[in-house]
């Protein structure tokens, strides 16, 4: 499988991979010269599982629009490439499960406080601790929340309301969630029992590896007017809560891929490689994923307004501040597939995008950003490293134009979970980060080397990539001071 | 006979070695819950009974590592020990029944690493070479 794909450079930061064989669009990548030359390095050797090739796949589905895209964050994912995203047309388009992955709608909440750097600071350890004592987090935790099979149905069809009716958050939250919280076209019934029982007791927990909760502060201003319209201000004190659907998601991933491999040959779709399978979208398979995914974002929905009920409780335990001052900033999701319109060659559509490890990123003026910041386009929420920056960008015309409204997730993995074990020690992250004013806590410290900073791609390459291309402009960097790891 | 890690650019792959089919299945079990744990500190001390079935040996072995996970959340256990009773083909499926040996999850006892959100079909690979099962798999973590 080494055979060599031609990747051409059209302009600053925007790469090609030209139409060839089976691809019914040619593949766009967006990078600069270093990301490439790590991409294409992948291809060159005997690796036969490579984010290049999967472009290349992706470009080939049926009823895919314009181009197979990827982000500065890409690497090898399941079917699609992390960072990937694939616009499909309703009629003659596909779904597919690998377009979502595992952990559906895993995403980011950034909570936003009126306290300073300096509030913080002096009672940082604490706030750390209690927030480690009530975030249910790692391997095997639970949270407080248990719920019967019945229930489990109504937070597939609910989402972060069910949370909210449960005492977990505010009614304010909700508009400032994608989707407002609660997608539609779900149906529980299409959601097998198995995924149910797994999430019976995961609801409001963290869950593992790369997923964190951090309190961050605002250490740089990009964009004045932005920052304003989303009521951000230098020093200022925020939370980041990164995690997803937990075992209901995984499950359904798992379930789905068996179905729709049987659909793909049903449909005579080629099965390029054994991830990417998928269905027409409105065929009955299709809709039966879409449907039990729409479960998962919900399930994920639910998932973090519970963290961040959890979040509220901690902070006004240390602070003695009422729950109405920490607000939603805003919440994105990183896998999902979505039914959305588009102006495609002139033409508007009505599309399923799929985004697998990456973020909408809606320009000025879309009516599923809030009134608040339609102006200004949505926040676009990047999360870091462990102990290293995270961005919120804003949304922009470009991106309605070239990518489907997409910009990237993350700074995306460049080290193999083993080889990050071997050259880090949990404890000496722990240590060193300390003397540089974060306290990191976790269940596992294994699990901490696997995450370290130096196990990433450097988050602002990835960001001033999209920052450059104009995909999405830089409104504010964060710096973390307090990181619970699961 | 025994199992590795491989490398694996975000995630964690696995290759699993038997004298018997069986037995690579059960290295596998092992490999799965050594990534999330510590499994000699896991008392095989009960069990619980596994069986599933798929088109082909690699896809069994796929499903096999995906209903130990599900079985760890339903079952709220970690495992550590495994036994393979029997793994037949019946009606072009390859039907597999084993019980996975464990304890209630211990935090505080059971040194958690990681949690393996699921057992995927990229990189897997099944090799019957000179009377040696390999079975390799990536695990989504």
């Amino acid at each position: 499988m080494g055979e060599a794909i031609k990747v051409v450079k059209k302009e600053d930061y925007i790469y090609e991979v030209p139409k060839t064989g089976d691809m019914l669009v040619p593949g766009r990548i967006y990078a600069d010269q270093p990301i490439i030359d790590h991409l294409t390095s992948d291809v060159a050797g005997t690796k036969e599982w490579n984010a290049l090739k999967q472009i290349v796949n992706v470009a080939s589905l049926p009823g895919i629009q314009k181009a197979s895209l990827a982000m500065p964050d890409v690497h090898p994912g399941y079917g699609f490439p992390i960072g990937g995203v694939g616009a499909f047309d309703l009629k003659s388009g596909v779904i597919a499960v690998g377009g979502v992955g595992f952990d559906i709608n895993c995403g980011v909440r950034n909570l936003k406080t009126k306290l300073t750097k300096a509030d913080l600071e002096p009672k940082k350890q604490q706030l750390a601790d209690e927030l480690f004592r009530i975030i249910p987090a790692g391997l095997g935790s639970h949270g407080d929340i248990r719920l019967t099979m019945d229930e489990i149905d109504e937070v597939c069809l609910k989402g972060a309301e069910f949370s909210i009716e449960r005492g977990y958050g505010l009614k304010e939250d909700l508009e400032y969630i994608e989707e407002n919280g609660k997608i539609g076209n779900a149906k529980p019934e299409n959601v097998s029992d198995k995924a149910k029982q797994r999430q019976l007791k995961e609801v409001g927990t963290l869950g593992s590896g790369n997923h964190y909760l951090e309190v961050q502060y605002v250490d740089e201003v990009f964009d004045k007017e932005a920052a304003k319209a989303f009521g951000l201000f230098k020093d200022q004190i925020i939370v980041s809560i990164h995690c997803g659907s937990r075992a209901l998601g995984h499950q359904v991933g798992t379930d789905y891929l068996k179905e729709l491999e049987a659909a793909s040959r049903k449909y005579g779709i080629p099965i390029r490689e054994k991830e990417l399978v998928c269905a027409p979208f409105e065929s009955e398979e299709g809709q039966k994923y879409f449907t039990a995914m729409n479960c998962g974002i919900n399930v994920a929905f639910a998932n973090r307004q519970a963290l961040v009920g959890l979040t509220r409780k901690g902070f006004s335990a240390v602070f003695g501040m009422d729950e109405k001052e920490i607000q939603t900033l805003y919440e994105i999701g990183h896998n999902t597939a979505k039914l959305e319109r588009h102006n495609v060659d002139g033409e508007e559509k009505d599309l399923i995008v799929h985004r697998k490890g990456a973020t909408r990123a809606f320009g000025p003026g879309r009516e599923e950003v809030p009134a608040a910041y339609r102006q200004i386009g949505q926040p676009v929420l990047i999360g870091g490293t462990m102990g290293t920056s995270s961005f919120i960008l804003h949304g922009t015309e470009k991106a309605m134009n070239e990518t489907f409204g997409s910009a990237c997730h993350g700074a995306g993995r460049a080290m193999s979970r083993k080889q990050a074990k071997k050259d880090f020690w949990g404890e000496d992250l722990v240590k060193k980060l300390s003397v540089q004013g974060i306290i990191i806590k976790g269940h596992s410290m294994a699990g901490v080397a696997e995450e370290a900073p130096g196990a990433y791609k450097d988050v602002e390459e990835v960001v001033n990539v999209m920052h450059n291309s104009g995909i999405s402009k830089k409104v504010v960097r964060l710096k973390p001071l307090i990181s619970i790891k699961g | 006979m025994g199992y590795e890690f491989l490398e694996h650019e975000a995630d964690m792959g696995i290759r699993c070695t038997g004298s018997t089919l069986g037995e690579a299945f059960e290295e596998g079990g092992r490999a799965l819950f050594e990534l999330m744990v510590d499994i000699d500190a896991v008392k095989p001390s009960q069990a619980v009974e596994i069986e599933c079935e798929a088109p082909g040996v690699p896809e069994l072995f796929v499903e096999w590592l995906n209903e130990l996970l599900s079985q760890k959340d339903i079952k709220e256990m970690f495992f550590s020990d495994f036994k393979v009773s029997s793994i037949e083909k019946k009606n072009d499926k390859y039907q597999l029944a084993a019980k996975a040996f464990g304890e209630p999850i211990d935090l505080k006892r059971h040194g958690v690493k990681i949690e393996a959100k699921g057992a995927t079909y990229a990189g897997l690979k099944y090799e019957e070479k000179g009377g040696m099962h390999t079975l390799q798999c990536i695990i989504d973590v």
